[in-house]
């Protein structure tokens, strides 16, 4: 699934200008701990989250996500945006919550980019 | 007629007739900020094929024909002043009229519409878009033709000064990432310092993101600036909620490693086996807000890095050494490997 279809997927609106929308998404990860992000997430995920600060596009940026999804119809400070602009990542706002948003995208076949922190 | 011609109406008018607001000016993209970088005289073609008005229409019809053009402009051999424009749709009409010995002003347009070699081609646009023609003349600063604007020449000179832009970046990317290669030294490094302030959420990040993308234009492998970066990025972000003044990072990056060494002064960890330990977190409630403070961050570290140290002394201050080491190509992503297994996370 690249972003332009999982845009049209969960009902999502692109809050940034046109980054490469033909990107492929490999899976998901969700969480609003940006540490557990870091710690779990594999490359080229599509993060779903509840955080809207700029740390989420950094964390995003270094853990080399694919696209952002903030649940529940959230909407980013604008200092998000354009730091999510300067950077490329595209951040999308969905009107379903993390569970559901979840459910959806792994059912459409998108595995989980989440591994365990274990240790 | 002339099939290099692409439909350009369309593309520039996205904003036709509005007022241009910053938040749409954040959408502009490349190829329409190009348009009011080039001016005309840099994209027109200059090689014309003209007449004078003393001509007749079968000189026009030849020099259509031998030099396969569609239009012809009508130029005072002394003032190259633009006269009129002979089209292939005027021929047309002479031709109809069985007249093609007639003087070519007969059937030339001298209404026309030109634009400027001075001016932006985003003057030369808005005249396309307002009259649906497929050709310009350009006309310099005393009147006298110096080119002609079609819209293949306007898709062209996108194409080529978008191809400019490419370029360059590509060739500073390769600068940089022979850049140990052309320096000769006993041993070389690159050493890149950043200054980070406490409680400083904003930038809270930046340092690592530019260490990352140095590491890329530099030609480090996606996994390895991906390691570096995630491992600084937590001690940056250390430095930023639980230090007193802040802290320095400080990055050698050899052709063979890169040595993070990251130090303030203060507090300084109590434990410091304690702090190690995964979920372990002093943090407070107003930390974990901003979605840190899980108690992951030393344990990430440890995790990206090759090899770690820690060093603090509580009232005294913290420092942490991290270092990756380049093996060849094989860098292993992010120095976990599951149960014995080595993992193919890009494959996942």
């Amino acid at each position: 699934m690249n972003i332009k279809n999982l845009i049209k997927f969960i009902d999502g609106d692109l809050l940034t200008k046109s980054a490469d929308l033909t990107r492929e998404i490999k899976g998901g990860c969700g969480a609003d701990l940006m540490s557990d992000v870091l710690a779990s997430i594999q490359p080229d995920a599509v993060l779903l989250t509840g955080l809207c600060n700029p740390q989420v596009v950094r964390t995003a940026q270094m853990s080399d996500v694919a696209a952002i999804i903030f649940v529940r119809g959230k909407k980013p400070p604008q200092e998000t945006i354009d730091l999510a602009n300067e950077e490329g990542i595209p951040l999308i706002t969905s009107p379903f919550g993390m569970f559901e948003l979840s459910g959806r995208l792994y059912l459409a076949g998108l595995p989980s980019l989440e591994r365990p922190i274990s240790e | 007629m002339n099939n290099r011609d692409t439909n350009f109406d369309q593309a520039p008018s996205r904003f036709k007739g509005k007022i241009i607001t910053d938040e749409m000016a954040g959408k502009i993209t490349r190829v329409e900020e190009l348009a009011y970088i080039l001016k005309n005289s840099e994209v027109m073609s200059s090689s014309l094929k003209t007449l004078s008005p003393d001509h007749t229409m079968q000189d026009v019809l030849v020099t259509m024909r031998e030099n396969r053009i569609s239009g012809i402009p009508i130029v005072d051999d002394d003032t190259h002043a633009l006269l009129g424009m002979v089209s292939t749709e005027d021929l047309i009409k002479c031709l109809a009229n069985q007249d093609i010995d007639a003087n070519l002003q007969k059937y030339m347009t001298s209404d026309l519409y030109t634009c400027n070699s001075f001016d932006y081609l985003t003057e030369a646009l808005k005249i396309f878009a307002r009259t649906g023609l497929g050709r310009l003349p350009v006309l310099d600063e005393s009147g006298a033709l110096v080119g002609i604007l079609t819209k293949g020449d306007v898709t062209y000179g996108l194409l080529r000064a978008l191809e400019h832009d490419y370029i360059e970046e590509e060739v500073r990317r390769y600068r940089a990432s022979h850049l140990f290669e052309d320096i000769e030294s006993d041993r070389s490094s690159l050493i890149l310092r950043y200054t980070i302030e406490r409680y400083d959420f904003t930038h809270g990040g930046s340092a690592s993101s530019n260490i990352k993308r140095a590491l890329l234009r530099l030609g480090a492998n996606a996994q390895l600036a991906r390691r570096v970066g995630i491992g600084i990025y937590e001690a940056e972000m250390n430095l930023i909620i639980h230090t007193n003044h802040g802290g320095t990072i400080h990055v050698e990056i050899e052709p063979h490693q890169i040595s993070v060494f990251i130090w303030d002064e203060g507090p300084g960890i109590e434990d410091v086996q304690k702090a190690m330990q995964p979920g372990y977190s002093t943090a407070t409630e107003e930390i974990r807000e901003l979605g840190f403070g899980a108690g992951m961050g030393l344990t990430n570290i440890s995790r990206c890095a090759d090899e770690m140290d820690l060093q603090s002394e509580l009232g005294k201050g913290t420092h942490l050494t991290m270092k990756f080491f380049l093996k060849g190509e094989d860098v292993v992503g992010e120095g976990y490997t599951g149960k014995g297994k080595k993992e193919t996370e890009n494959d996942a």
